[in-house]
């Protein structure tokens, strides 16, 4: 019988209690309070699928989730794409101290708080804003920005973007140089170093990159709220409507679940998919 | 020049410092038993220095707010603190009457109110301000006007003065909503000819729904509080669905072309009051606290308030505004015969006051506003 390691569970039980306390407790509870329903105002404990059987019965539920994910999927595809130039550059082409530079400015605007940069963007992306009169010196426009899809996604990567190139960055600068060398003297194009030896090679940094901004978006509220306008809404906007509407947060976390089961699927196939060890041949 | 020095030693520095507390403390103690805290909860900017300073001076009271948007959240927090946690409940006048339902505010004693001195009658028997065996719980204290809301850079007050606007090709995507049910679909079912706009049959609740439905292509986006004001102010929504002076007026005041007008289908009232609840232990104050609101002084400050303004309910009031703060009197209308004076428009039926639906319930409208937001 292995004997218990005292010194092993001394760092270990810390990061399980946090879990427990802090994430495998309140989920218990939100999908418990599920099947609470709502009196007066006030929450009753019960178990009854009263709030599941609105809320799933309900079009407007179905088609806010889909477009949150729709949302949701392209600013991680976009924001995946986006970094993935200036990654490459700061992985391959640039000094170490140049990368260590460009890193710690790609942190410092999470000094800041994203709702404040949010606001920023009303100045820069608003029909009288900075973005429309450069366009409007052009000949162009103005256009529609704010309280469109457009303003949302630019929300989501105003969160996302430099964690997906910092992730990728460190991906790449991990990858050995000397493989892509090979690549190149065997005759490859950089198109093609990037599709047989980048991404290989690279793969599971990508896919967890890609699947960071994918939760971020998710669950965010304040870019589809406050640059989106709302229109149409999105699973968190949901939530908050929910519980303003008779303060039924039963039925918010009907939806609370349901992101998290979606969240669940997603980066569990995410996660196989970027450790799956390629067939060999 | 004196060259003596200021030399601080250990034992100087506790003997002054306990010195100090020993003569301080008696007022600091006198001062800490005098200040009574009332506890209010209340819409955005009810209990700022600007509508109680003056009260809390005089009175050595200190007002502690709690701020909700939306009566359905004012219920949520009288139902989820426990009793007593507050004393002053500031409330439109359509979820007053829940609060007397459920039994959560005390009677209050008209006698001790000028309800003579009110501008209008339909104020002083105010729908759910007093219950069915004519016991008052509810003291009105302001009024404002929704109608259509408007960037004075694009639309004329004549243009603006149909709710048919908004569904002008110069507004596609300039739309917007104050993300609330009650006030849009109110409007909508004024629109659609329904003298009383909160009490429809089926078929009209239905009509109201298509219409609404219609201005879908419009929006463009269902706004809260800091969303509208900036989305009026930049421009980026030139007409507003669900509001009024409360919002265009603070605006106007800041020199932002946008105004407010009560358009020929009719406009609809928000009314304001304010309750003690049940379980408060300071009743006293809080009683002293309403008769301020009703003075005159209290009316200006009602009227002026910084957080969003609204109409003075007594004569006095309105008087004292006109003397102190002619050009706020003018600008909201508050003048004796301005055509535009709001209870001119009440008078001439023009006006319906807000309400909670009567054959439908707030679960029907939510459901449906949500389902609009996504359609």
């Amino acid at each position: 019988m292995r004997r218990l390691n005292l010194y092993a569970l001394t760092f270990r039980l810390p990061i399980i209690v946090w879990q427990a306390l802090f994430f495998i407790g309140p989920l218990i509870f939100v999908v418990a309070m599920s099947f609470f329903v709502v009196k007066n105002y006030r929450m009753v404990e019960t178990f009854e699928l009263e709030s599941w059987a609105k809320m799933v019965s309900r079009d407007y539920v179905w088609s806010a989730y889909r477009y949150t994910i729709l949302m949701a999927g392209g600013a991680a595809a976009l924001a995946t794409l986006l970094a993935f130039p200036a990654a490459w550059f700061l992985a391959f082409r640039c000094s170490a101290r140049t990368r260590q530079a460009a890193i710690l400015l790609l942190i410092i605007p999470f000094f800041t708080s994203y709702l404040v940069r949010t606001f920023s963007w009303y100045t820069l992306l608003a029909e009288a804003g900075v973005l429309n009169g450069a366009l409007g010196v052009l000949g162009l426009g103005p256009y529609k920005l704010l309280n469109t899809a457009i303003g949302t996604l630019t929300g989501y990567l105003t969160l996302v973007l430099p964690l997906v190139v910092i992730l990728q960055t460190v991906t790449m600068a991990n990858i050995d140089a000397r493989l892509i060398q090979a690549a190149r003297n065997l005759g490859c194009s950089p198109a093609r170093t990037i599709w047989t030896v980048i991404l290989p090679a690279g793969k599971t940094g990508f896919v967890i990159a890609a699947l960071f901004a994918f939760i971020l978006c998710f669950g965010d509220f304040v870019a589809p709220f406050y640059l989106g306008g709302s229109n149409p809404p999105t699973l968190p906007i949901l939530i908050i409507d929910t519980t303003k509407a008779g303060q039924q947060w039963p039925r918010a976390a009907v939806v609370a679940v349901m992101m998290m089961l979606t969240l669940f699927t997603i980066a569990f196939a995410a996660i196989m998919f970027a450790y799956r060890k390629r067939a060999s041949r | 020049m004196s060259d003596t020095k200021f030399v601080q030693t250990k034992r100087t520095f506790l003997k002054t410092g306990l010195a100090s507390v020993a003569l301080t403390t008696p007022f600091v103690n006198r001062a800490w038993a005098q200040t009574v805290e009332l506890t209010m909860l209340g819409w955005y900017g009810t209990a700022e220095p600007d509508m109680v300073g003056a009260f809390e001076e005089a009175n050595n009271v200190k007002f502690v707010p709690k701020y909700y948007a939306g009566g359905d959240n004012m219920l949520a927090a009288l139902a989820q603190n426990p009793p007593g946690t507050f004393d002053i409940i500031h409330t439109d006048a359509e979820y007053a009457k829940l609060l007397v339902a459920n039994d959560l505010v005390m009677e209050l004693d008209p006698n001790a109110y000028a309800f003579d001195d009110l501008l209008h009658d339909d104020f002083k028997s105010f729908a759910g301000h007093w219950d069915a065996g004519g016991k008052l719980y509810s003291l009105i204290t302001r009024f404002g006007h929704l109608g259509v809301s408007y960037n004075k850079d694009v639309l004329t007050a004549e243009e603006a003065a149909s709710y048919d606007i908004y569904w002008d090709k110069r507004l596609t995507g300039k739309v917007g909503h104050f993300d609330w049910h009650l006030p849009s679909l109110g409007q909508m079912s004024l629109l659609m000819g329904n003298a009383s706009p909160f009490d429809i049959g089926t078929d009209a609740w239905k009509a109201v729904q298509e219409k609404t439905l219609s201005l879908k292509p419009q929006v463009g986006g269902y706004f809260d509080f800091g969303g509208t004001f900036s989305g009026l102010k930049n421009g980026e929504m030139l007409a507003m669905v669900g509001i009024g002076d409360w919002v265009t007026g603070i605006l106007e005041r800041d020199g932002t072309p946008v105004a407010s007008v009560v358009p020929k289908e009719g406009g609809i009232q928000w009314t304001e009051s304010y309750s003690i609840a049940k379980t408060s232990t300071k009743t006293d104050l809080a009683l002293k606290y309403l008769a301020y609101t009703m003075s005159p002084e209290g009316q200006v400050k009602t009227a002026q308030m910084l957080g969003y303004p609204g109409h003075a309910v007594t004569k006095a009031g309105r008087a004292l505004l006109n003397e102190v703060d002619a050009a706020e009197a003018q600008r909201s209308h508050q003048v004796n015969g301005d055509p535009q004076d709001p209870i001119t428009l009440i008078n001439e039926g023009r006006i319906s006051y807000r309400d909670i639906p009567v054959q439908q319930s707030l679960e029907d409208w939510n459901d449906f506003w949500s389902e609009y937001k996504n359609s």
